[in-house]
């Protein structure tokens, strides 16, 4: 679609859609977020940020910390990891299956890839060295090829795993291998049927023996029917030896992210929640994954408020439902978490979560777009949300980039963070730790 | 009044009247699926109303297009007030149709309810009126 096109679809829906202005003094951030009243509109309103370049733009992080572009030109980078050698894997793809079934999943496809990047869909893992510590990637290969939409990553006891949108595979690796062509290794198939949330979140509990994967829900809010809900909107225990798994958690509609809180070994996830009854509903957030829990969707949402547009109703899953423990905001996409690990960057930098935000299109108010940090004491949430990567946005309400995946490594005292609108790797480390100047050629070796 | 009299002086022409045919059975379809999944509550229901209005839109536009190029063509000839009523009737429809359309575009239980099913019973007498109008003139055609 044109430019003109675009805008004029987006103005179109903004004046059926009632403007569907917040309320800017609502806080839906933190334990106990205020939720507003269901507020639907007969357009949903699609406010997509239009994608613009970085130029010569970085992200604004703050005081005492450098950023670089690790590497660019990547095909839609998604989670990371750091293996112990330092090098790093960053998942590229774009998955989802998803048919047609409505007028409405024609035209709203249109518009929602506006704010997309074009690239091909990488369907590949590449690994990044930066040896010299001098915040650019001099050495980058194609790391595994011929993946399908590869998301979750970990490394155990020798092992990649990776979680592909259909199944959870491994490959032996042997520390500094550049370059992976063995067969996959299948663990377990994953849930894959229209794959309408398709990303497969991926880590590993503490003792290394449990894999944990989010599945995330095949729609908004069961409007595709409840028989293909099955086993979605989950948390799955895979064991590492035998491929078996369980059922963790239920109802928690799209865990994007998963990884283990440092000082208690607690599963926590990022979770992005349902759209289309107002701008401020419901809160995106951050839970520990509590064993056997039910987490509402689709029949309620933050606990035990009902949704209406489920029919039939379930009241007796609904009086099950538990809140989740924070709130990250309505609409912001968390895609990323990932904890501070052995004392993070040091002072209010020690304790807790970084949660990378994809950012808004239901809303006209647009909200995430950065990177945030969420403080911890003793394993719980503790303190308000704040920033730590932004600039995602240009005044004028542009994209530069949308954050997904991050990375603590606490190895080499670094951040990183996936950006699939630029396709760029970003690299965030305190001014001190930069070992050499940022423009400086790699050092021999 | 004859049979004969009303089909051959009153008809519509044939690509107008096989235009017309679809909102009529669209939309009227439409309606039933509403009523099918409010009584059922299964999916498909709603997808099925929401093509079927999707559908009655489009020939349904074909149609308003052509009754009001006729209504301006033919404005100073007879028959002007069934044309303005002809034509209102189907804009009427259409713009109903349309925030039907929307309404349908919403998820689960919302995506009917009762102001869906009042827009798709009023789209559907709609459509209906403008046939028995189309149909019903015994002058020269009242769309050319």
């Amino acid at each position: 679609m044109s430019r003109l096109s675009w805008t004029g679809a987006v103005a179109l829906a903004a004046l059926l859609a009632g403007c569907g202005g917040s309320d800017p003094s609502l806080d839906q951030t933190g334990p106990a977020p205020e939720l507003p009243g269901i507020r639907e509109t007969l357009i949903p309103t699609l406010k997509i940020a239009e994608p613009t370049g970085w130029g010569d733009q970085v992200p604004t992080v703050p005081d005492g910390f450098t950023v670089t572009a690790l590497a660019t030109g990547l095909q839609i980078p998604r989670q990371m990891l750091v293996l112990p050698n330092g090098d790093i894997l960053v998942a590229e793809g774009r998955g989802g299956n998803a048919p047609a079934l409505r007028p409405k999943d024609v035209i709203a496809g249109v518009i929602k890839k506006q704010g997309n990047t074009q690239v091909d869909s990488g369907d590949r893992i590449t690994l990044l060295r930066d040896a010299d510590q001098d915040g650019r990637a001099e050495v980058r290969t194609v790391f595994i090829d011929n993946l399908d939409a590869p998301y979750g990553l970990a490394f155990v006891d020798g092992y990649i795993y990776v979680a592909n949108q259909d199944a959870l595979v491994r490959f032996p690796y042997q520390p500094g291998q550049t370059r992976i062509t063995a067969a996959p290794e299948e663990v377990t198939k994953l849930p894959s049927r229209i794959n309408h949330h398709w990303t497969k979140a991926l880590t590993v509990s503490a003792d290394g023996q449990t894999l944990y994967v989010g599945i995330g829900s095949n729609s908004n809010v069961g409007e595709r029917g409840m028989a293909i809900e099955e086993e979605r909107a989950v948390v799955w225990a895979i064991d590492r030896q035998t491929g078996a798994r369980r059922t963790v958690a239920r109802g928690i509609r799209n865990p994007t992210a998963l990884a283990i809180e440092p000082q208690t070994s607690a599963l926590w996830a990022v979770v992005n929640e349902r759209d289309e009854i107002g701008p401020q509903l419901v809160p995106d957030y951050l839970t520990s994954v509590r064993e056997g829990a039910f987490y509402g969707w689709p029949y309620s949402y933050w606990g035990k408020n009902i949704e209406p547009r489920v029919r039939p109703q379930r009241p007796d899953l609904v009086a099950t439902a538990i809140a989740p423990d924070y709130a990250l905001g309505s609409h912001v996409a968390a895609l990323g978490l990932s904890f501070a690990t052995d004392g993070g960057f040091g002072g209010a930098f020690s304790q807790g979560a970084f949660v990378g935000q994809h950012g808004s299109w239901n809303r006209s108010d647009l909200s995430g777009y950065k990177v945030s940090w969420v403080p911890f004491a003793g394993g719980q949430p503790n303190g308000g949300m704040v920033d730590f990567a932004t600039g995602f946005l240009t005044e004028d309400g542009r994209a530069r980039g949308r954050p997904v995946g991050v990375v603590f490594d606490a190895g080499r005292r670094i951040l990183l963070v996936a950006d699939d609108l630029s396709n760029t790797v970003w690299r965030i480390a305190p001014r001190a730790a930069a070992a050499a100047p940022q423009r400086a050629t790699p050092a021999p070796g | 009044m004859p049979i004969r009299q009303f089909m051959t002086e009153g008809a519509p022409h044939p690509v107008h009247a096989i235009l017309l045919g679809f909102p009529i059975a669209l939309f009227s379809s439409g309606l039933l699926s509403d009523i099918a999944y409010l009584r059922t509550a299964e999916i498909q229901w709603t997808n099925f109303s929401a093509w079927l209005i999707a559908g009655g839109l489009v020939f349904g536009a074909m149609v308003l297009a052509w009754a009001l190029v006729s209504l301006v063509l033919g404005w100073r000839g007879a028959q002007r007030l069934p044309r303005i009523l002809y034509a209102a009737v189907l804009a009427v429809m259409w713009i109903l149709g349309l925030i039907n359309a929307f309404k349908h575009s919403q998820d689960g239980w919302s995506s009917v309810g009762a102001f869906g099913l009042t827009l798709s019973i009023l789209c559907t007498l709609l459509a209906l009126a403008a046939g028995v109008i189309a149909f019903s003139h015994r002058e020269r055609e009242v769309v050319r």
